[in-house]
């Protein structure tokens, strides 16, 4: 046991390196702006002046490096820094203290992992379930249309699913409502309803991939002699499937699942804002409009360590479920 | 609610009939194998398609009728069922021309393609010939803002609806004519992923092949880099960059497009550059690279001429996957409003555009076919080549089974 544990904690020692290397890009990339912060800030017409007291306030003056553990050592407290918009703000009208970037992100961070959370709760059972019967009766007419139809959906993109969706369940027939304006303490069945069809597109995306993996990950094991056995055993191919196969292809499916949990956050973006939705990927959208680079650059962080956490999860998971890997050569 | 308690009931009443269905085939054949031994769920499910086959019929003819006070809820189904039935034709006859006409290969190629693969081929072509020819084919110019007509977002050009014949798809907010854009399009857009590809195969392929080659610490230093870039999203990463990019762009004059052509294409060559190192690094141990590199062949040489020519078909079947990727990444870029920019005609930006014109469909379902239209048109093409590819890996791979 010793053995896996320690395997865990070197993946997660590469994890956090891999964090910590993609924070040195991000500040560096962002730092390639012409000029600094405070000319964008101020614009064109600014003064010398204005211009100086802006930089000492953000620290601009100090040299490359020290900025980034700055940045970096605030990142870790929870202190995102002080929005552009905020600060414009605040300095044109004078007085009152502006939302930090840390105070814009939590309570959309939060409505994000309630999108994610729907969807994973949607698309999961029923990629697994339509994985596992499109095995079941391979290069049946089932079979052959769920290929093309998940094929299709793999290749569409996310707004035309998203106002496809719109047309049919919105405007057409209007069963759920297109705009999802979610607030603070809201009824959980009223946030459902409203977060519903967002939910529906991300699922549409992300089942098509899961649902294709499970399938080939089942027919892979299904060559294997204890599968033969088992069906000569008189077993009925349901049967087979479940008790046989499907927790031999666990590993697999659960790395497909986290695989496909980490893409979400691409999607999210999207399907965000055709929907309105306030969560991190609206916010991460407008603020790339207006160039809000604090908020861009948190929101660029917090995107990549879920990635790279949830494609841990699926290393990790992989390397529990299957004991070969546990011993590498 | 209503809703959901009438999807329980028909449910249950296809289950009922599921086990009839079942019960009658073996009373009426004798308890023939195939009835005897049909489990519950396919019995569910041949129902199930009967009870959708019949309701797609019955749109279908809801679809036809041409009642204009009522709006009719049934349009788009109509739409989508002659599509596909149109296509499905057009595939067939495309594949039956193939069969006939050219070389014995393409002749021989044609003879076992299925059919989806044929439309993505048809389609692919069609793409190709409005992409190039698109200045010959579209009635009026991209930017080309008509004057004197009014505005008529309407598809038809029915005069009665205040449209006009000589604008079959109706012109936008300014007065542009929508089909010349959706045209246009097609070379900008179309193009424009291309160039990018070709970018990124270029860069990740050379440098692939290159750390495949030289080994050491350079295929070290590049492999970790690589990495590193590949664990930021992709769709981040390009907004991110985006961001930095549309500040130089409007210091230095030149156009965001490019940029966008560069970031992406850099993005997307990490992707390429696992592949080509690993199909390089199988291709390096072969006794003729061997000999190539006795005869004092130079690394150029050894690259283009020996690893590139044996590498081709594992990087053609990626060419068109990564093709897909860009192509759907511009599109989510232009449509978020930071990516192709305008006047350049594209169909990320046209959907965004006229995307509140799905609200009206409610009224008039036609106002709703722009926006439709234009992602659709992105929608086709990646599924047209996602059919290609897929039925290239799996005559390459042998999968049979």
């Amino acid at each position: 046991m010793g053995n896996v544990l320690s395997i865990i904690l070197q993946r997660l020692a590469l994890g956090l390196l891999t964090l910590l290397i993609v924070s040195i890009v991000i500040f560096v990339a962002v730092n390639m702006l012409p000029g600094d912060f405070a000319e964008l800030i101020l614009g064109q017409g600014a003064t010398p002046e204005a211009v100086k007291s802006i930089r000492e306030d953000l620290g601009l003056d100090q040299p490359l490096v020290s900025r980034y553990f700055g940045w970096l050592g605030g990142m870790l407290t929870g202190d995102l820094g002080t929005s552009f918009s905020q600060l414009n703000f605040q300095t044109n009208m004078g007085g009152g203290a502006g939302k930090t970037v840390a105070q814009q992100i939590a309570p959309r961070f939060a409505n994000t992992m309630f999108l994610a959370t729907v969807t994973a709760a949607i698309a999961v059972p029923v990629a697994v379930t339509l994985g596992i019967l499109a095995a079941l009766y391979r290069n049946t007419i089932f079979d052959r249309a769920a290929n093309i139809f998940t094929l299709s959906s793999i290749s569409s993109p996310e707004f035309f699913m998203a106002y496809v969706l719109i047309l049919f369940f919105a405007v057409l027939n209007p069963i759920l409502p297109s705009l999802s304006n979610i607030y603070d303490g809201m009824v959980f069945s009223d946030r459902l309803n409203k977060s519903l069809l967002p939910a529906l597109t991300l699922t549409l995306v992300v089942t098509a991939h899961m649902m294709r993996m499970t399938r080939a990950a089942i027919i892979n094991l299904l060559a294997s002699p204890y599968i033969e056995m088992a069906r000569l055993k008189g077993m009925s191919p349901m049967r087979v499937i479940v008790r046989h196969a499907l927790p031999n292809a666990l590993a697999p499916i659960i790395n497909v699942v986290a695989l496909n949990l980490a893409y979400l956050i691409t999607g999210v973006v999207v399907v965000e804002v055709v929907f309105v939705y306030p969560g991190i990927g609206q916010l991460f959208v407008d603020s790339v409009k207006i160039r809000d680079i604090p908020i861009v650059q948190a929101c660029c962080l917090i995107f990549a360590a879920a990635y790279i956490l949830l494609n841990l999860t699926a290393d990790v998971m992989s390397i529990l479920s299957n004991p070969r890997l546990r011993h590498p050569k | 609610m209503s809703f959901i308690f009438g999807t329980i009931i028909c449910l249950a009443i296809i289950a009922g009939t599921a086990w009839a269905f079942r019960r009658l085939g073996q009373y009426g054949t004798g308890n023939a194998p195939q009835y005897r031994d049909m489990s519950f769920g396919v019995a569910f499910g041949y129902v199930l398609a009967l009870v959708v086959l019949v309701w797609l019929g019955l749109a279908y003819v809801a679809s036809l009728s041409s009642n204009t006070v009522v709006a009719n809820k049934f349009f788009f189904l109509g739409v989508a069922i002659n599509g596909f039935i149109l296509f499905s034709i057009a595939a067939w006859l495309f594949r039956m021309i193939g069969r006939h006409v050219g070389t014995e290969s393409t002749r021989k190629l044609f003879r076992v393609m299925p059919l989806t693969a044929s439309f993505g081929v048809l389609i692919i072509l069609v793409y190709a010939i409005l992409a190039i020819f698109a200045g010959a084919i579209a009635p009026y110019g991209q930017d080309e803002i008509l004057q004197g007509v009014a505005a008529n977002i309407i598809p038809g050009g029915d005069p009665a609806l205040g449209g006009d014949p000589a604008f079959p798809l109706g012109t936008d907010q300014i007065g542009r004519d929508i089909m010349s854009r959706l045209i246009y399009g097609a070379q900008n857009t179309v193009g424009i992923a291309f160039a990018t590809t070709l970018l990124a195969f270029f860069i990740g392929g050379s440098l692939g092949f290159l750390a495949a080659v030289v080994g050491g610490w350079t295929d070290q230093i590049l492999s970790r880099g690589v990495d590193v870039l590949m664990a930021i999203p992709s769709l981040i990463f390009a907004l991110l960059l985006m961001t930095i990019a549309s500040v130089w762009s409007s210091r230095l004059g030149i156009p965001l497009t490019v940029f966008m052509v560069l970031i992406i294409a850099v993005i997307d060559s990490t992707r390429v550059f696992r592949l080509a190192r690993a199909v390089g690094q199988n291709i390096v141990v072969m006794d003729y690279i061997e000999a190539a590199k006795l005869r004092g062949e130079g690394m150029w040489y050894l690259v283009f001429r020996e690893i590139l020519p044996n590498a081709t078909a594992p990087l053609l079947a990626e060419f068109g996957l990564r093709f897909c990727f860009v192509f759907l990444t511009i599109a989510a870029l232009s449509f978020l409003g930071v990516g192709i920019q305008p006047p350049l005609a594209d169909w990320g930006t046209m959907v965004r555009d006229s995307a509140a014109f799905i609200n009206f469909a409610q009224f008039a379902p036609k106002a709703a076919l722009t926006p439709l239209l234009a992602a659709g048109a992105i929608a086709l093409l990646t599924v047209a080549v996602n059919f290609v590819v897929d039925w290239m890996l799996h005559r390459s791979s042998g999968l049979k089974e």
